[in-house]
């Protein structure tokens, strides 16, 4: 979904630092094991585009960052390989890699200045001083940090400090840059802010871009493709909208967004499927392809498809219903969320309504349908 | 810490030892006999020491104290006199070269044992530190008799390196301290950004636990310049260090240049030590 | 989320770094003691009585008790000063405290003889001390060249290996607990009894085992301001060394006292914490105990 990049080069580019273009990443078959009952990293596959802005989301403990820092080359790999553009570089030190990298706590170096520590690796790398003081003031503008060159970290607020560390890890034209959970660190406002600026800066530098996190709205806002990891094993990659629409586990469909989830016997053979004796249509696109590992299905419809009637009468035609009781009404401003409890069943799920709908209250018994095409059967 | 925050409530309510005194002020403020107390050790910590200074300006040929003139002759007789300025020359020389060797290989093993972990590493680092706990007797009698057979007494060479070894545990202690607070993701950061680890090594952990080294060099110093015990047993005539040659001035020739030598010693190591904190860089007592 | 906090090396380099310390360390240390031990055992063949004459001779064992007599004064005068001292360190502001604390670690740091040639001065006949006593009629007041002098210099010198341990356990105390006590309605001698002691229990014994071991290897203090009547073991060792050059005999007794050191300070970490105990000794530093 690279439509705004430059065009992605798929021979060998070499590695110049004035190309500035992203380099693709490929993983095949990557493992890291500690000796641990389960790998770290099971056995991933993922080719990350030239110039892409690639996600790795999950929860704690899935793997993202000891990918990421199998990529950086902070850990060795178990199995498998990792090649940029072709080479591979499983047993290049991460000192060779070439590779940009912002840390959570940023990792400026308290002893040096700001420009000192931007020039950090330009002086690596042997750059005449004129050169140096120019890129270095290039890329500051770049950040928005101009002026602040003699400045010690320590005199910096966190969003500024976090500038600087960006303005480091670009300054000498990397063609990936690594962010591991650089934002956490933040409060919203700045969060946000910052996010604007990493995707601004990702669009004028067009370097991949790979950015980890457990914060799902994050991933959604920033990536071209999210790779969402579970247990060290990549549960499902896609744009945001293809995981959000079309989850293809439990798991997916609940850590992108919020879920109601109807619990099945078995996968739905025809075009229809029962739960608790209601019979209910699927559309076969919308079945999910089967997963060895995972033998459980499950109905999963997403708030804002669920329609909220009287009686099932009034539910729109063509939808698959369910009687339920409104168990809580939540006023969300702009919506109301009804927390529903579905038939006798117990189990819970919520809809969003308009703010403006007052007829539902507590304790009502309603309706709530949804059509057939927004439903997802999932692999649980 | 504990907290005093015991604005209304009575105060001093639990004396280690003696009476006890109630303020019905706000915040929990001290009793005065214990500060009272602790005036009285803290005195009897630091004023017989002081009197070595005036003891120092006296022109007799005994210790009598108070001295009964007042003459420079004690601090004449220090630089001049060849048996007192050769022995402060190689104890200088001696401390100058054991500091630098304690501060190269406690730093080392300061750095290695870092990244190490598991029982052996614990294992090294205990062994690192025994010379602190050991008995200098004992290890002066054991030293003097292993250096008899190698030919080291007195010696530079067998000074220094014995000097070292007693001076590894305290740099060893400042380094691993200044590491403690070192942020691993920097060395992250410097390899992600071309640097390899020995280049890392010196552009950005040497110069954030450069003050723990020079803290620990100085330790390894002031240990070898004032040790007493091991000097003794090494001793030669062609060679003996300032605090032999003080000892002697007490046990074998009366010799009163001692007050003078021991005033210089105790004003310089007090700057050596108190400046630095003065100056607000406090040392971290961990 | 997996963290590994320690970037990626080659464990053998840590490992190497280590050598030039390990390597200095047993040529000065492990391989002196090791053959002073050897010796001990085998001169002139494998046998044991350098250790057997050590509780025969009558002497050693006196010695031996006489010290640790010293010692447990010495041991006792630190406990009854550093106790109130490391008290005081809890409840004042964080700069007096930490002003109290340089106070307690410079004799520390200040020269040996130094030190000791001031007691000297103090102590000797005629000085200020003898001369303060006379001042209300008790003569021969002089310290020096005996026992007591001995105690009253060890003690400042080792005090802060007491104070430290002991304002580390103080520290820990909640003094609401007191406060506690005292609205329920005790005495404050019953409370500092039932409860501040009790709870410090931990830092008076670490600062007791601690003392009281260093006590036993002193050796310069005795040798100036003691008497030859009343030596104390190090003495004893130096002179089976030098004058008697009976290595043997000397290893023997050494191995002996280390031995014991090397029990109690392990005892004494075990009751403090090694927080207390060896972070004490290394933290101020042991430079010359003698």
């Amino acid at each position: 979904m690279s439509i705004v990049k430059e065009a992605a080069v798929t021979q060998d580019t070499p590695a110049s630092a004035e190309v500035k273009r992203g380099t693709e990443i490929r993983l095949d078959h990557v493992t890291k094991d500690y000796g641990l009952a389960v790998p770290a990293v099971d056995d991933i596959s993922l080719t990350i585009e030239p110039g892409e802005f690639m996600t790795f989301l999950g929860p704690s403990g899935s793997g993202k960052t000891t990918t990421l820092n199998l990529i950086a080359g902070f850990e060795t790999l178990t199995a498998g390989t990792i090649a940029l553009n072709g080479t591979e570089v499983g047993s290049l030190p991460p000192h060779k890699r070439n590779l940009g990298m912002l840390f959570q706590n940023y990792a400026l170096f308290p002893h040096l200045t700001v420009a000192q520590n931007v020039a950090y690796p330009l002086r690596e790398r042997k750059l005449p001083k004129p050169e140096i003081v120019r890129k270095v003031a290039e890329v500051l503008e770049l950040v928005q940090l101009t002026g602040r060159d003699d400045n010690f970290p320590s005199q910096l607020s966190g969003g500024q400090q976090q500038r600087v560390a960006l303005a480091r890890a670009i300054v000498f034209d990397p063609k990936v840059l690594l962010l591991d959970e650089p934002l956490g660190a933040l409060d919203r406002n700045l969060r946000a802010s910052l996010q604007a600026e990493i995707r601004r800066i990702h669009r004028e530098v067009g370097s991949t871009f790979v950015f980890v996190t457990h914060d799902q709205e994050e991933a959604m806002n920033l990536s071209d493709r999210i790779a969402l990891f579970n247990a060290g094993h990549l549960e499902q990659v896609g744009t945001p909208e293809a995981l959000y629409r079309d989850p293809e586990t439990l798991f997916a469909a609940r850590f992108l967004g919020d879920s109601n989830v109807f619990e099945l016997d078995e996968r739905p053979h025809s075009a229809t499927t029962s739960w608790h004796g209601l019979t209910w249509a699927v559309a076969p696109h919308t079945v999910a392809v089967p997963r060895p590992s995972l033998s459980h299905y499950a109905v999963v419809v997403r708030p804002e498809d669920v329609n909220v009637t009287r009686s099932a009468s009034e539910a729109p035609r063509g939808t698959n219903a369910v009687p339920a009781r409104v168990r809580d009404v939540e006023f969300m401003g702009s919506y109301r969320t009804l927390m529903l409890e579905f038939g006798t069943s117990g189990v819970v799920g919520r809809a969003r309504i308009d703010a403006s709908e007052s007829q539902v209250a507590l304790g009502d018994e309603v309706v709530a349908s949804w059509s057939p095409e927004r439903q997802r059967i999932v692999a649980a | 810490m504990t907290s005093l925050d015991t604005r209304a409530l009575l105060t001093a309510s639990a004396p280690p030892r003696r009476g006890r005194r109630r303020r019905d002020r706000g915040v929990d403020p001290t009793p005065w006999w214990l500060s009272m107390t602790g005036a009285l050790v803290a005195m009897y910590l630091i004023l017989p020491t002081l009197f070595v200074i005036p003891m120092s300006f006296s022109s007799s040929s005994t210790f009598q104290f108070p001295p009964k003139n007042f003459s420079l002759d004690l601090y004449v007789n220090f630089f001049t006199k060849p048996v007192w300025l050769t022995s402060l020359g190689n104890s200088v020389l001696v401390a100058i070269l054991a500091a630098i060797l304690a501060t190269v290989v406690g730093t080392a093993a300061a750095v290695g044992l870092d990244r190490l972990t598991g029982r052996v590493a614990g294992l090294m680092r205990t062994l690192l530190m025994v010379s602190i706990v050991t008995p200098g007797i004992v290890i002066a009698v054991a030293v003097y008799a292993s250096f008899l057979q190698w030919h080291l007494t007195g010696s530079l060479l067998g000074y220094v390196l014995a000097h070292a070894a007693l001076g590894v545990p305290f740099v060893l202690v400042s380094v691993t301290s200044a590491l403690g607070g070192f942020d691993p993701a920097l060395l992250r950061a410097s390899a992600s950004l071309g640097a390899s680890p020995l280049r890392s090594f010196v552009r950005v952990t040497m110069p954030l636990i450069s003050r723990g080294i020079v803290t620990g060099a100085i330790f390894a110093f002031v240990t070898s310049f004032d040790e007493v015990v091991i000097a003794l047993f090494l001793r030669a005539p062609t060679f003996q260090t300032l605090p032999v040659q003080m000892y002697n001035s007490v046990t074998v020739e009366i010799d009163p240049t001692i007050s003078a030598a021991s005033s210089l010693i105790v004003v310089a190591v007090t700057i050596i030590f108190l400046v630095p904190q003065l100056v607000g860089t406090r040392k971290k007592n961990r | 989320m997996t963290m590994i906090s320690r970037p990626r090396r080659l464990p053998s380099a840590s490992w190497l770094l280590l050598v030039p310390a390990l390597a200095l360390l047993a040529a000065i240390l492990l391989v002196p003691l090791g053959q002073s031990l050897l010796r001990s055992l085998g001169t002139p063949q494998f046998t044991l009585q350098h250790y057997a004459s050590l509780f025969t001779d009558g002497v050693t064992l006196k010695i031996l008790g006489r010290t640790a007599l010293t010692a447990a004064i010495v041991t006792m005068v630190a406990l009854v000063l550093g106790y109130p001292y490391a008290y005081l360190m809890t409840r004042v502001g964080p700069r007096t405290r930490g002003i109290l604390l340089t106070i307690v670690l410079i004799p520390f740091w200040t020269s040996v003889m130094a030190r000791n040639f001031a007691w000297i001065i103090i102590l000797q006949r005629g000085g200020p001390v003898d001369t303060f006593f006379s001042f209300f009629g008790i003569k021969d007041a002089v310290f020096y060249g005996n026992v007591t002098g001995v105690t009253i210099a060890m003690s400042q010198v080792l005090l802060p290996f007491m104070v430290l341990p002991l304002y580390s356990s103080l520290g820990a105390i909640d003094r609401k607990l007191l406060l506690a006590a005292r609205g329920l309605g005790s005495p404050p001698i019953v409370a500092f009894w039932k409860i501040y002691w009790p709870l410090s229990r931990g830092g008076v014994v670490a600062g007791l085992i601690l003392v009281f071991t260093l006590s036993l290897g002193f050796y310069v203090t005795p040798a100036l301001l003691g008497s030859p009547q009343e030596s104390l073991i190090a003495q004893l060792l130096a002179t089976r060394t030098t004058q008697l050059l009976d290595f043997a005999g000397a290893g023997a007794l050494g191995m002996l006292v280390l031995v014991v050191t090397l029990a109690l300070v392990a005892w004494a970490n075990r009751v403090g914490g090694s927080v207390t105990a060896l972070g004490a000794v290394a933290t101020a530093g042991t430079k010359e105990r003698a």
